[in-house]
């Protein structure tokens, strides 16, 4: 029988200084765009940032944002205005609700930043369709918009075993950015630099994987839902010592936790893995949801898509071509089983949550039999709730209290 | 205190249910109230003629388990609830002990709630948002026909040659009537197509295991709707003496088995 809770969860002391070295990103990005002192990069979240950094940009993460006006939760009344100029409400509902943010001239930054008036001006964008179409479609805007150039990788999808042919095919797309970033800096790309951001990066990566299998001991010390917020600097500072040094930071902490016996959800009973997408806009009712019923959501597919091994200085723009054609999204639903398979054993997990993001198709994994059959396979009930990353209008907060609540249920029951 | 009753308490968004249960597990008394905008009021209703039914009152009620969308409504129960596919899923298993598959129709959604062997959930699926396939669209389809809800059932059996309705959205699906009614169709055959679709949208949520039970207020309502049901699957479907009672009995029955505090008598006696 569930006793309605309150839910317990344990604050993370390096949230500090991840804010300070968000925020002086942030600031830094700005004052380059004001400055005119350094070309800014729009880029996608996965790649090729490092390209990027190594030639001297700032780079802005248009999806970093778009996840900010989510976890906000402003989205919701920004994306209206991108479906009133022919962007479907279908669509993903981060490039929409970007869109809708530039065209009502509203950013999260200027509020969370004081100084920060808008997102920086782009002097190019560049996209990596390693995700999905959108991001390209989404640069496209800006580009006709801005009448800024816009290049990018379009790369292969549903991929089972990234081979020699695939990673030749985005090398040379990788090298053929060059020459046109070259032109807008002005400068030609320093190779001893790009080796060093390729290896800071994954150093960076590295530490994020360890941050995360801290949360592989029971009980665990950290949450998925922390995890969203703590992977900002894997995502936006990747190639930096910045980011380096803060998931080291962090990283202690957590390991302490672990030796200690600290959970993060007080008196852990269920430990939970979550694919797919954050519902930004209700990350903390999510969190208290889970912790209430005293069940962890200990990994997740979203909060290790920034996990990248095949970084290698030695062969920088192979291996980033290598290391964003391993990705989850990009491959098939064939690897992605095993990969489910190895990381619920890996955190043993009692249970898994599909999130079926009504705009975001590639990464909803519940729609083609996955759940099913890797329950056939491992045993793990599952659960699907639907939803949205952004687009409130497609949560339906009641019916996901139920569906996870009878989850646990269901559960507790098996146990 | 005289014998003792354990009460069930199932706040749906369309109607109340409540069951009171001796400690033999036997039903002795239920209620059914449209549960309106004061859950609270309408559990406290239904609870008193429940009671009244079973010859007890409230002084009587030693445990009570709340569920359904309103669950944490009732004031005297806040502390100790379960869904609804928890107690579907209990109340079911006590009708119909083995594995089971059930399929409950309700005012604002569906479930398919599988059973093992030995009675333990092993999944459940829920409808989405939208409202194609409850009792919500019967409503919606009911007010297009201009007919009273409660006619639907003996209309369909009337049918025949039903229309079918192709879309899974109850405002495109109001649009096939509309247009069902300007080529001259029969209300009847409209109706059935209804019933079609309502029983189309749920089957296809997930598969059902060999025996297969329907509960909830839609099928308590419209018994041809589960004949199609039978028609559909080819086989017999098993029904509860009372399905829409059915989440409700499996609260009362949560409640007699010890896994619900006991209820505060004083906040009992003093909600309306």
């Amino acid at each position: 029988m569930k006793e309605e809770a309150k839910p317990a969860r344990k604050k993370i002391e390096a949230t500090s200084l991840m804010n300070r070295i968000m925020a002086d990103y942030f600031l830094d990005l700005n004052q380059a765009s004001a400055s005119g002192s350094r070309k800014v990069a729009w880029c996608t979240s996965v790649g090729p940032a490092e390209l990027l950094r190594a030639m001297g940009f700032a780079v802005h993460f248009p999806e970093n944002h778009a996840a900010m006006l989510g976890a906000t939760r402003l989205a919701t009344d920004l994306i209206p205005e991108a479906n009133a100029i022919g962007y479907s409400p279908d669509i993903c509902s981060y490039l929409t609700s970007d869109l809708g943010a530039y065209l009502k001239g509203f950013t999260p930054l200027a509020k969370a930043y004081p100084g920060i008036a808008a997102v920086p001006k782009p002097d190019v964008l560049v996209y990596n369709t390693n995700q999905c179409r959108d991001v390209q479609d989404w640069f496209a805007w800006y580009a006709r918009e801005l009448g800024v150039p816009c290049i990018g990788i379009t790369s292969p999808k549903n991929v089972n075993e990234v081979t020699d042919a695939h990673v030749d095919d985005v090398t040379r797309q990788l090298e053929a950015l060059v020459p046109v970033l070259e032109e807008i800096t002005g400068a030609p790309l320093d190779l001893a630099r790009l080796k060093e951001v390729v290896a800071l990066s994954r150093d960076c990566t590295e530490l994020w994987k360890e941050v995360l299998e801290t949360a592989t001991a029971v009980p665990a010390p950290l949450t998925f839902f922390d995890g969203t917020i703590h992977m900002g600097p894997a995502v936006v500072l990747r190639g930096t010592p910045q980011a380096v040094e803060y998931y080291r930071v962090l990283l202690a902490e957590l390991e302490q936790r672990k030796a200690t016996r600290e959970a993060a959800v007080a008196g852990e009973q269920f430990r939970i893995y979550w694919d797919g997408m954050p519902v930004w806009g209700r990350l903390r009712p999510h969190s208290e949801l889970f912790a209430g019923l005293r069940a962890n959501v200990v990994a997740s597919t979203y909060c290790s898509s920034w996990i990248f091994p095949s970084f290698d200085a030695e062969e920088p723009l192979r291996s980033m071509a290598k290391a964003y054609l391993e990705l989850f999204i990009v491959r098939s639903d064939a690897y992605k089983e095993r990969y489910l398979a190895d990381m619920t054993k890996k955190f043993r997990i009692d249970g898994i949550v599909y999130h079926d993001a009504k705009t975001c198709p590639y990464n909803s994994n519940s729609r083609y039999g996955m759940p099913q059959r890797l329950e056939a396979e491992t045993g793990l009930p599952y659960l699907v709730i639907s939803g949205d990353l952004n687009d409130m209008r497609c949560v339906s907060d009641e019916q996901t209290k139920t569906n996870v609540e009878a989850f646990i249920e269901q559960l507790e029951e098996g146990k | 205190m005289s014998k003792p009753v354990f009460v069930g308490l199932d706040i749906g968004a369309s109607r109340t249910k409540v069951a009171v249960m001796d400690a033999d597990g036997a039903l002795i008394g239920y209620a059914v109230k449209k549960s309106g905008t004061d859950f609270g009021r309408t559990a406290s209703a239904c609870l008193d003629i429940s009671l009244k039914m079973a010859g007890a009152t409230r002084s009587h009620v030693e445990r009570a388990v709340a569920t359904g969308y309103g669950r944490a409504n009732v004031p005297f129960v806040t502390k100790t609830s379960k869904t609804e596919i928890g107690c579907l899923a209990r109340g079911c298993s006590h009708y119909f002990p083995g594995a089971l598959s059930i399929i409950d129709i309700g005012g604002q959604d569906n479930k398919i709630v599988k059973l093992d062997a030995a009675g333990r959930r092993s999944s459940f699926k829920m409808n989405r948002k939208c409202a194609a396939g409850t009792g919500a669209f019967l409503e919606e389809m009911a007010g297009r026909l201009d007919i009273p809800l409660e006619e639907m059932n003996d209309l369909a059996r009337q049918s025949e040659e039903m229309v079918k309705l192709g879309s899974y959205c109850t405002v495109f699906s109001g649009t096939e009537v509309l247009e069902s009614i300007r080529h001259g169709k029969k209300v009847s055959d409209i109706v059935k197509g209804i019933f079609y679709s309502v029983i189309k949208r749920v089957l296809e949520m997930d598969s059902l295991t060999d025996r297969v039970v329907m509960t909830g207020g839609v099928v308590a309502h419209n018994p041809y709707l589960v004949r199609m049901t039978e028609e559909l699957i080819g086989r017999e479907v098993l029904l509860p003496k009372l399905p829409q009672l059915a989440g409700a009995v499996g609260a009362a029955l949560y409640a007699r088995a010890g896994e619900a505090a006991a209820v505060s008598q004083p906040l009992l006696r003093r909600v309306k």
